[in-house]
């Protein structure tokens, strides 16, 4: 495999061997020169036509920690704004010799036509498709789980029996959908809580349990909570009333905090808006791990890098 | 293909043995403290540990050791499949100012040297970098030689050297396979 598009390409042996690689390029980032000469002379373009704070920085951190030359690509200021389609855009990057294109666009399945497409020879790294997947935030989230779990002894293992329940906007997430894949891979056991109007039509061929009710969800004491942002920028309709009982039904606030086990993880992909799906108590408390996955998505994004890059023929 | 034993057990601990008194010699009136045996996955993580242990009766403190990982550090990722790399794990006191002994079971092209040597820089500056490995077998690439060899084995590129450590395989021996006779 010489893209990774989707998680749900990966097996049980590729996905442990992502975050395996993942816990050595964390080490790099302990010593006194935190950067490897691997990926001299690759070219890397991050090319997002949508925003992002924490993929593209992490993207490109992670490209220069391991030597690539990367060129940020972002559609606003670039001849996208005059009317150039995706095909004239990724014909000029390979004409300027890309190894790989990490793209991120509204459009579910842009990466794939990417890939699929004889425009350009790179390798593609998926980094968000319209409402399809996003598979580096799910690896980077295992990644947390496998780490808060094991710690040091994390090495070779899944995420077996593991209790991870998904809450908030699950129609316009495909942080959702790639993590409902690879969980099940992992061999975690996965619920999703949400309003019904904001669940996808065929959800009920996922591999997930469904549940509306956040109270009862969080008193049947979970390992994982994940709470999902509300993508109002695709919401072209109304799903809930408003957002002050959106957060009072959905959001994780400080008495459901209170409720939860001692250990449970409280995750976020962020952006977070704080009050509204997560109180500001519980995106600062201990049991949250916001800021680990941020600093775990830079190992990710060098591990994705390195095995579909250092060799000819990629390795995923 | 036939393959022809050429170290039994015995002869790989005394081997070790020697190496351990030569670095010791080597080291003069420096105390042992100043030692760091870096073993190179993965046979060489478990000869480093072996000569630390015998260092540890020889002399008196104890010569850290750790592992250190090339694979980051390869000029052949390209040409074939990816490696998934091992861990590095750099002794508390870290390597600089240090006497640091590179550990390997072969010394072949010296690729893997090169690699080690720049890998090293990047985790500080020893005083010295010295190099231990059980078999030499030639056929050098680059300029770099051992200080400390367990035995030196004339091959034809032909011929393959197969390390095998109780630790790593459950079996102890060295042997050569294929080429003439």
């Amino acid at each position: 495999m010489r893209h990774l598009l989707s998680t749900r390409d990966l097996d049980l042996e590729a996905a442990v061997g992502i975050l395996d690689v993942a816990e050595d390029m964390a080490d790099v980032a302990t010593r006194e020169v935190k950067k490897l000469p691997t990926l001299r002379g690759k070219t890397v373009i991050n090319l997002f036509f949508e925003d992002s704070t924490r993929t593209r920085t992490s993207f490109e951190l992670a490209a220069k920690r391991l030597s690539a030359d990367l060129i940020n690509f972002s559609a606003k200021g670039s001849s996208v704004s005059k009317g150039e389609g995706l095909k004239d855009t990724a014909q000029t990057l390979a004409a300027m010799g890309a190894d790989a294109v990490v793209i991120r666009h509204s459009a579910s399945g842009a990466a794939q036509v990417l890939a699929e497409s004889d425009w350009i020879d790179a390798s593609i790294l998926n980094a968000g498709d319209g409402t399809h997947e996003h598979p580096t935030q799910a690896l980077l989230d295992a990644f947390t789980m496998r780490k808060r779990l094991h710690g040091n002894a994390s090495r070779g293992r899944d995420l077996d029996g593991l209790r991870v329940t998904i809450v908030g906007d699950i129609l316009h997430s495909r942080v959702a959908r790639s993590n409902v894949w690879l969980l099940r891979t992992l061999g975690a056991i996965v619920t999703v809580v949400a309003p019904a109007t904001l669940l996808p039509s065929g959800i009920d061929n996922w591999p997930v349990t469904i549940g509306y009710d956040l109270d009862a969800a969080v008193d049947d004491g979970p390992d994982v909570v994940m709470m999902l942002r509300i993508q109002a920028e695709r919401m072209h309709a109304a799903y809930f009333p408003n957002t002050r009982e959106y957060s009072r039904e959905w959001g994780l606030d400080d008495d459901r905090l209170r409720r939860l086990r001692p250990d449970t993880m409280v995750m976020h992909p962020g952006p977070m808006v704080r009050g509204l799906e997560i109180s500001a108590a519980a995106a600062d408390s201990s049991r949250s791990t916001v800021l680990e996955q941020v600093a775990n998505g830079v190992s990710i994004r060098m591990a994705v890098l390195y095995l579909l890059l250092a060799s000819e023929g990629g390795a995923l | 293909m036939t393959a022809r034993t050429l170290l039994q057990p015995a002869d790989i601990t005394r081997a070790l043995t020697r190496i351990s008194h030569e670095i010791l010699e080597s080291q003069g009136d420096d105390s042992i403290a100043g030692l760091v045996l870096l073993g190179i996955p993965t046979r060489g993580v478990a000869l480093a540990k072996r000569i630390g242990a015998l260092l540890d009766e020889l002399a008196p403190g104890s010569a850290a050791t750790g592992s250190l990982d090339v694979t980051m550090y390869r000029d052949d990722l390209a040409g074939q499949p990816t490696r998934a790399p091992s861990p590095t794990q750099i002794p508390a006191g870290g390597i600089d100012g240090k006497t640091v002994v590179l550990v390997d079971d072969v010394l072949y092209s010296g690729r893997t040297i090169r690699a080690a040597l720049d890998a090293l820089a990047d985790h500080g500056r020893p005083r010295a970098v010295r190099l231990a490995v059980l078999v030499d077998r030639g056929h050098r690439e680059l300029p770099i030689r051992a200080d400390f060899v367990g035995k030196n084995l004339p091959t034809s590129a032909e011929e393959k050297i197969r390390v095998r450590l109780d630790e790593v395989d459950g079996a102890e021996y060295v042997e050569i396979i294929g080429g003439a006779k």
